[in-house]
């Protein structure tokens, strides 16, 4: 049985290695303090010193995208850890007690997909304030509905299979059922949904730090990268190409990675398309 | 006369169908109507009757999977579905299941050993856990080692053997076999059917066995209740309704069975 992986798959796989990599590599090194400033030395181009050139407070690019990416892992990875947990845990505890509660559970999940993600953090960061963390819990807070719908649609059809029903019938708590017998059925399930929202995760930080409501300066993100860039479009466009296309391989290879994780978790989805 | 083991009242279930029109209530479906019975200490009730008669849903009933929308089910005297959820998770130990498909009732990720203590785990019985696993394998044949190998190592006679090892290890006094031997080869058929009669004889179980072979259940039933759409359509001792079928349908299922009467 040699089966190919799928491309989709591979690709994904060789882009979040790159980034995660990167990020990981700035944990020890990056070529130069990515807030160390040199008025002299703004606009620089490429050149052995400094690969992509400096910006326009004379700050090492490449450092900055390096740590901007370490970041980006950071927020989106404890984002969707936490919206993941809870949304996971709630849509376990709905689909084992059933009835009205589960009713509630998940009308209550489709009131959360009701409200657009980003204007709803837009908002918690208006009320709390801008900073990373709320950044983070207000991507945290969109995933809860995510993963308790995808959860609870997963676990209902593993409760309805013969072991589960022994598992019932020798007395054993719904919960015990949930941890022993659901959650390991449901997981890959769970890793491709995770692996998706870390993609959008890293789009909406990206999106509330352009906007100035996620990293605040002197952290860097690749989304302040954008704004400041902005301003400076004619007279440096490489300083808003650089960040772009580094959010664009981050998202792209979540997304990829996570749709071949799809196809190979459950073949009968892949060959639809 | 002492109390039996199980009595059935009046049981009757309704599903809803998807609804035909906005303005009506959605159709209901009546799955099981009406139906009573009686399963003494040590006794086989057979429940026949083709697929969609009801018979599996009065089993669902039984091992109080589903709450009937009327009538009742004492077990020992006590009504199963008005017990509060930690008593009857309790009174589980006393009244266990085989299911059908002996590929979808073990989790393939689990040693068999540990699908079999799981009624042990629901009680929080610890010490001697390995010990009755093991006891519970050799009933039913197989050797004590097997506790330690996945589901996949097994062939299907093997693994409705360690089914019904789990079902027994409790000791229960009442033992629900849905279509226990309809997945099986014909030849390993008559060694489960053996060793459920072996086991009766050995715990004095009390069996509700149902299938849609009058053949099967004409082997090793002492009454019969015999099903069709959700109704009870007579029951008696098993050689009386073998010998004289009251009725047409049951007529019909004897000639399918090639039973011969």
């Amino acid at each position: 049985m040699n089966r190919r992986l799928p491309t989709n798959l591979v690709i994904g796989a060789v882009l979040v290695a790159l980034v995660v990599g990167v990020a990981a590599l700035s944990l020890v090194w990056t070529p130069h303090d990515p807030t160390l400033m040199n008025i002299r030395g703004k606009f620089a181009d490429p050149s052995e010193a400094h690969w992509l050139g400096t910006d326009q407070l004379g700050r090492d690019v490449v450092s900055q995208l390096m740590a901007a990416a370490r970041n980006s892992m950071t927020v989106a990875l404890v984002a969707v850890l936490l919206g993941g947990s809870i949304g996971v845990a709630l849509g376990l505890f709905a689909s084992a007690v059933g009835g009205w509660v589960e009713d509630g559970v998940m009308r209550l999940a489709d009131l959360g997909f009701a409200f657009p993600a980003l204007l709803f953090a837009i908002m918690l960061a208006a009320v709390f304030g801008p900073s990373l963390s709320n950044a983070v819990l207000a991507i945290a807070f969109i995933n809860i509905p995510i993963f308790a719908r995808v959860t609870r649609g997963s676990a209902n059809q593993i409760w309805t299979l013969d072991y589960v029903s022994a598992s019932r019938a020798a007395g054993m708590n719904k919960f015990v059922i949930s941890r022993d017998h659901i959650l390991p059925n449901i997981a890959a399930a769970i890793i491709v949904q995770a692996t998706i929202e870390f993609a959008v995760a890293i789009l909406a930080e990206a999106a509330l730090s352009y906007l100035g409501l996620g990293a605040q300066p002197p952290a860097s993100s690749w989304g302040r990268m954008l704004s400041e860039a902005q301003t400076l479009m004619y007279l440096a466009p490489q300083l808003a190409i650089y960040p772009g296309l580094c959010i664009i391989t981050a998202v792209l290879g979540f997304g990829l990675l996570g749709d071949g994780l799809r196809d190979i978790s459950d073949p009968r989805l892949s060959r639809q398309r | 006369m002492s109390v039996p083991l199980l009595t059935a009242t009046g049981l009757t279930r309704h599903y809803a169908l998807p609804r035909t029109s906005l303005l009506r209530p959605a159709p209901l479906l009546t799955a099981v109507d009406n139906t009573s019975f009686t399963i003494n200490a040590g006794e086989t009730l057979g429940v026949v009757g083709e697929s969609g008669s009801g018979k599996s849903t009065l089993a669902r009933m039984v091992m109080a999977f589903e709450t009937p929308d009327a009538g009742e089910v004492l077990f020992q005297g006590q009504n199963i579905h008005a017990l509060p959820a930690p008593e009857l998770r309790k009174l589980r130990q006393q009244f266990q299941m085989v299911f059908q498909d002996p590929y979808g009732s073990l989790n393939p990720r689990r040693p068999v050993g540990w699908s079999i203590a799981e009624p042990l785990r629901a009680i929080g019985e610890d010490e001697n856990t390995n010990r009755r696993v093991k006891e519970a394998l050799e009933q039913v044949g197989l050797h004590a080692d097997a506790a330690d190998k996945y589901p996949h190592e097994f062939s299907g006679g093997q693994r409705q053997r360690i089914a019904i090892a789990r079902a027994i290890v409790t000791r229960p006094a009442l033992l629900v076999a849905d279509e226990a031997v309809s997945a099986l080869d014909v030849s390993v058929q008559a060694q489960i059917l053996n060793l459920l009669m072996d086991l009766q004889d050995d715990l004095g179980l009390g069996i509700l066995f149902i299938s849609h072979d009058l053949a099967v259940v004409g082997a090793i039933c002492d009454t019969l209740l015999v099903m069709q759409h959700g109704k009870p359509l007579e029951a008696g001792r098993t050689a009386d309704i073998l010998r004289n079928p009251a009725h047409a349908y049951t007529q019909s299922l004897l000639t399918a069975a090639g039973v011969h009467t």
